[in-house]
């Protein structure tokens, strides 16, 4: 996607890059880089809490960038107040002026607008001004703009005598009746039932066909967002996961974010022995992905309807069935292989206790990288030689910084060469396994405490992401389930804290 | 053969009769003793009309035009609406700064507004009085006791001007202004439009309450002008104390008449400008 290619780069119409939005200290949206080409339907997808809705009103210009730039046809429009961008928004409570009619609010903007006009002075010589729009012209573009939403006739109606669904469409009639290069819309539909939104979700793809402009979606709807748009951002925890066509979001997923967020998943930790194989749940599967070192652990991705059910003889796995639900068009079935508890989505329906093989051919598995192999986190030895790192304060073994060291009993350090060294204060890299934290409810146990902020199950395990009141984020898997914002207190064996001296020079970029 | 006693049922209706009882000892009573003096002949007793020919028939050899009463009543209002007018000027930006300013604690800073309420107003008028007199303006001409009498109203009335009108600021979803200006409002733009049509309820409010009592509250007049200035409380008080009830009871009649047609034109009768502009949380 980082084609330098001129012709491509003149059609993006806005771009961001490298923009970051700290509230009060607190970082909202990191080192954000995205384009969006003119024309697009382009949905920033993500939960509560992602940056989507901040990153969004940045384009608007509701808020300014802490960092970085924004740029609209390749001018910078970072720090452009919100009336001077060629941009409208549709707003989540669609703020409609209750002091104005309905044919009032469409025709706001237009109202507001100067057009540069020519006109010939008393002695015949061609002048300039900036004139307002003729009442006629108002009044027309008003009317094709309630026209657009299908409301036509509602121009002297009150605000308040509107639905819920006809106050959406006066406020989408009042952002596209400007013209805008780009309309923002900030979860437009979140306040209407689910059969309006269905069918306001194909009105406003097809109004996007129909009026050619960009629009930015901004939802946590990922059905909404698949359904819409030509390019899903997913975004979490301020930073873009992954960029693609829906297809792509949904098909090959970046990381265990997505592929969680996206739809139904079976996630596994696997291992890629070569390209085209990858062992997972004890077993190997031929698969289509390539390019990872030997053995390297990977996460894989399954879909539940692409796990196929045959008798036990045929299967790569064979299980029992646990669960079988009726969904519709499909069952949920629910097929215990050992220790891995596999979902599938089938039109088949075996018996509750029943054994099954099961299949996954090679392009229903999705092979990527592990983002978390190991948490890695910049700390300094204190006087006790204990360790602080992220938002804790453990206890370590500091001799593996200095082979064949060992304490003496003042508390000082003999190097093998019997050098007498204070390691006060001295930086480390710090270490430490996913599998070698663990998770306690008693809150002085450990020696760092936090909420839950994620949890993905992975067959055999969960992952769980701890995150401290200094916003440190501790990564581990544990078999127990733990519920979301439970408060914890993470305990690390002295022997599971791999030490490290810091070197001066990649001082930088430790952290994680 | 037995009897049952009702019951007593406590319901919610009941907390209403204490302000009922009043509202009828207080109010309505003295409202009809009122309208019986302004439609009754002062030695007879007789119903008449003659009250209101008299008020407007004007003393002696001059016209009700020319009269002292007459003066009276323009000088009221004059009074009245230059008190309003100057209050709603400091009042307006006072509020809407205080409604939009980043500080947590608005309450707090209302508050400098409202505690020189919490002083006898006869006290603060009086202390006024005597720094426009150390000032010399105290006084001086009759210009300048009229001058006085405003700058006395819109000391004493200010906050009540300022709290409706900060009510209903606070109370505007900030994202119609940022739909204003999204629709290309320049932010003075965005005030005209948008702010200042939505805080009506709130300046209708603090004009009622602030032109009604500045026709009326002589105490303030009297002070600020060792009774010089005479607005028309100060007549309705005079009318009494001199035995002429009947007089008295016609111009109080017209005064309420009056300030009726103005509530209704302020839209003082709206209902929901009033919940909604009225300062009620800090009272």
């Amino acid at each position: 996607m980082e084609t330098k290619n001129t012709e491509i780069k003149s059609n993006r119409i806005i771009e961001l890059v490298d923009v970051s939005k700290e509230f009060d200290g607190v970082s909202v949206v990191e080192n954000l880089n995205l384009y969006i080409r003119k024309g697009e339907f382009v949905t920033l997808l993500g939960p509560s809490g992602c940056g989507k809705t901040t990153t969004l009103r940045m384009i608007a210009g509701f808020e300014l960038p802490t960092t970085g730039q924004i740029l609209l046809n390749g001018k910078d429009i970072s720090h452009l107040p919100p009336n001077e961008r060629p941009v409208n928004t549709v707003f989540q409570k669609y703020a409609l002026f209750p002091h104005l009619n309905v044919f009032e609010n469409v025709a706001f903007g237009l109202k507001l607008k100067r057009v540069e006009t020519t006109y010939l002075d008393r002695k015949g010589n061609e002048k300039k001004k900036l004139a307002k729009l003729p009442k006629e012209v108002i009044e027309e573009k008003v009317r094709k703009a309630l026209e657009v939403v299908d409301l036509t006739g509602f121009e002297k109606r009150s605000i308040s005598t509107l639905s819920g669904g006809q106050q959406q469409r006066i406020a989408i009639a009042r952002a596209i009746v400007n013209e805008p290069e780009i309309l923002l819309l900030d979860e437009p539909l979140g306040a209407l039932d689910l059969k309006m939104r269905k069918e306001m979700q194909l009105e406003l793809k097809a109004m996007h066909k129909r009026l050619g402009i960009t629009f930015i979606y901004v939802t946590h709807d990922q059905e909404e967002a698949l359904t819409m748009s030509d390019t899903v951002v997913v975004m979490a925890d301020g930073s873009i996961q992954q960029i693609g066509t829906p297809e792509m979001i949904y098909n090959e997923p970046k990381n265990t974010f997505v592929a969680d967020f996206i739809g139904e998943s079976n996630i596994f930790s696997g291992v890629m022995p070569h390209d085209g194989l990858v062992r997972f749940c004890g077993k190997p599967f031929t698969c289509l992905d390539g390019g990872f070192e030997k053995d390297e652990p990977v996460d894989v991705v399954v879909r539940p309807e692409d796990v196929q059910i045959t008798t036990p003889d045929k299967g790569i796995m064979s299980g029992r069935v646990t669960s079988v639900v009726f969904k519709g068009i499909h069952y949920q079935i629910l097929v215990q292989c050992g220790k891995y508890e596999i979902e599938i989505q089938s039109t088949t329906t075996p018996e509750i206790g029943e054994m099954v093989g099961l299949l996954v051919q090679p392009d229903g598995i999705h092979v990527m990288k592990k983002k978390f192999r190991v948490n890695k986190f910049s700390g300094v030895i204190t006087k006790h030689n204990t360790v602080e790192f992220g938002d804790g304060e453990f206890d370590c073994d500091v001799t593996q910084l200095y082979p064949g060291s060992h304490l003496d009993e003042e508390g000082y350090l003999i190097t093998a060469k019997g050098e007498k060294l204070d390691l006060t204060d001295v930086e480390v890299n710090v270490e430490v396994g996913l599998h070698d934290i663990t998770m306690s409810d008693n809150l002085d146990e450990g020696g760092a405490q936090g909420h839950i902020i994620s949890l993905i199950y992975k067959s055999e395990y969960y992952r769980y992401i701890v995150r401290t009141e200094n916003e440190e984020d501790y990564v581990l898997a544990c078999e127990d389930l733990w519920n979301e914002n439970d408060l914890v207190s993470l305990i690390i064996p002295k022997d599971k804290i791999r030490l490290t001296l810091k070197d001066v020079k990649d001082a930088e970029g430790t952290k994680k | 053969m037995t009897i049952t006693k009702p019951k007593l049922h406590f319901s919610r209706k009941l907390l209403a009769i204490p302000y009922a009882i009043f509202l009828l000892v207080f109010v309505l009573v003295p409202l009809l003793i009122i309208l019986y003096y302004a439609f009754t002949n002062g030695d007879t007793g007789a119903f008449t009309f003659e009250n209101f020919i008299n008020f407007f028939s004007g003393t002696g050899k001059q016209t009700f035009f020319e009269s002292s009463r007459f003066k009276t009543i323009v000088q009221s209002l004059f009074i009245s609406v230059m008190s309003t007018l100057l209050c709603l000027l400091i009042a307006y930006p006072v509020a809407y700064i205080i409604a939009n300013c980043k500080i947590k604690n608005k309450t707090g800073l209302l508050l400098l507004f409202i505690v020189p309420m919490w002083v006898n107003f006869v006290l603060r008028i009086n202390a006024l009085k005597e720094l426009f007199s150390w000032i010399g303006i105290y006084l001086k001409s009759d210009t300048w006791n009229i001058v006085n009498t405003i700058l006395g109203m819109t000391y004493d009335f200010l906050p009540f001007m300022i709290l409706p009108i900060y009510t209903t600021i606070t109370k505007i979803d900030k994202s119609y202004l940022e739909a204003a200006k999204d629709l290309g409002a320049t932010p003075a733009r965005a005030f005209l439009k948008v702010t200042l049509p939505l805080s009506k309820a709130g300046i209708m409010s603090g004009v009622s309450m602030v032109f009604l009592p500045a026709m009326t509250n002589y105490v303030i007049s009297n002070y600020m002008t060792f009774n010089h200035t005479k607005i028309i409380g100060a007549f309705i008080d005079e009318c009494f104390k001199n035995d002429l009830w009947n007089l008295g009871s016609v111009t109080a009649l017209i005064l309420l008449t009056f300030m009726f047609i103005i509530t209704g034109l302020t839209g003082g009768f709206n209902a929901e400008s009033e919940t909604g502009a009225r300062g009620t949380s800090l009272w």
